[in-house]
């Protein structure tokens, strides 16, 4: 099969047409550079912090966030941020890739983990807070890296965190929040995340927006770009993981499914927004890490008392 | 005719007989969703359309990682 734009063989088959190597090179890049254009991701005063992880959306987006500011000759500082969970077996091997990737690539790397942070590794703390709460091991890993995430971007002077999330991420995450009921959790999605801008919490970008996951691996194989294969050991368990077989099933059979969902929910994300603006409450500090929160005390902190209970 | 597929996720390595020509066959064939991995031979990209050859080595590069 030939490229519908010359004459060099195919090696993607998407719902406009095959594309080639360099032809597909150049539309992944330019899709990308669109949506931080078309969206206001980043501006030219931004400090930008990139939450990475080794894998091949972190090492792409890495990537092209210094390339788009190279090309736009924005003046912009960024640098990655890795959060060390401490799950065996799996982040070890991500951060060598990192590491690796930052240094060749001459990216400023900045490394936080759990076990600094909160006393213990995710799997030292899961089996204590799952006896009491039931909490699955993704549950906590989310709310305790989303927190160091925040507060470690913003220490650093970040006004922007640039995540790996991709047109998969977004369609998965949109059907789970529908399939719940989760109609506030639904508002803070889009290629800008949350709802409002809030003291203390700093905005959260997604230049991988509009990309396949299938895309991105691709983009990342033909870059060269180092990605060892490596799946969390506790990602087996999520209900994401059923969504994403179910998805990739029907775009198998009906190409641009993911991108109709997520369009869709682009139409009606401004009112989910409003509706969101209106019905939660006024962000506070924690009152006892500071960090932004709904409630007295933020779900890390809650988290943390639970480990640390009797 | 005869393939070796070589799957990146499972890490391990399958010996199949099929009476199909294409990538499309042999992905439908092992029950694998093209959405889910990206198809290698000789280190170059197939698409589903693709033609194979008996005793053909494939990769099967997962396009799921992480979390």
């Amino acid at each position: 099969m030939a490229c519908h734009k010359c004459a060099e063989k195919a090696v993607i088959a998407l719902q406009h047409g095959e594309l080639c190597k360099n032809h597909f090179l150049s539309y992944f890049e330019e899709k990308v550079f669109t949506t931080i254009t078309k969206h206001d991701l980043l501006n030219r005063k931004d400090t930008i912090g990139i939450a990475a992880s080794g894998g091949k959306d972190s090492l792409t987006v890495l990537y092209l966030t210094k390339k788009f500011l190279k090309k736009n000759q924005f003046p912009s500082h960024f640098f990655a941020l890795i959060i060390d969970e401490g799950i065996a077996g799996y982040r070890e091997h991500t951060l060598k890739d990192l590491e690796t990737f930052c240094k060749k690539q001459q990216i400023e790397l900045k490394k936080v983990s759990f076990r600094e942070a909160w006393g213990v590794t995710l799997d030292e703390a899961h089996p204590k807070i799952n006896k009491d709460t039931k909490k699955k091991p993704c549950t906590i890993c989310g709310v305790w890296r989303r927190s160091l995430l925040n507060r470690h971007a913003r220490e650093a002077g970040a006004t922007k965190l640039v995540t790996g999330h991709n047109l998969d991420d977004e369609a998965q995450a949109i059907l789970m929040n529908m399939f719940k009921a989760n109609v506030g959790l639904a508002a803070s999605l889009g290629p800008k995340s949350g709802i409002e801008e809030r003291e203390g919490f700093v905005p959260r970008v997604k230049p991988l927006y509009f990309c396949t996951e299938k895309e991105t691996r691709l983009y990342a194989f033909l870059k060269g770009f180092t990605v060892n294969f490596a799946e969390c050991p506790n990602a087996r368990e999520g209900f994401r993981m059923a969504i994403r077989d179910f998805l990739n099933d029907f775009e198998g059979r009906y190409k641009g499914t993911k991108q109709g969902i997520v369009n869709s929910f682009l139409e009606i994300l401004p009112l989910l927004k409003e509706k969101a603006r209106q019905d939660t409450a006024h962000p506070q500090a924690c009152e006892r890490c500071g960090e932004p929160a709904r409630q007295m005390v933020c779900q890390a902190c809650a988290l943390q008392e639970v480990l640390h209970a009797p | 005719m005869n393939i070796t597929v070589i799957h990146e996720r499972k890490q391990a390595t399958e010996h199949i007989q099929f009476a199909g020509k294409s990538v499309f066959e042999l992905l439908q064939k092992i029950n694998v969703s093209s959405e889910a991995v990206i198809v290698v031979r000789n280190n170059d990209v197939l698409t589903e359309n693709d033609l194979l050859n008996d005793n053909d080595e494939i990769q099967l590069l997962s396009v799921i990682s992480g979390g």
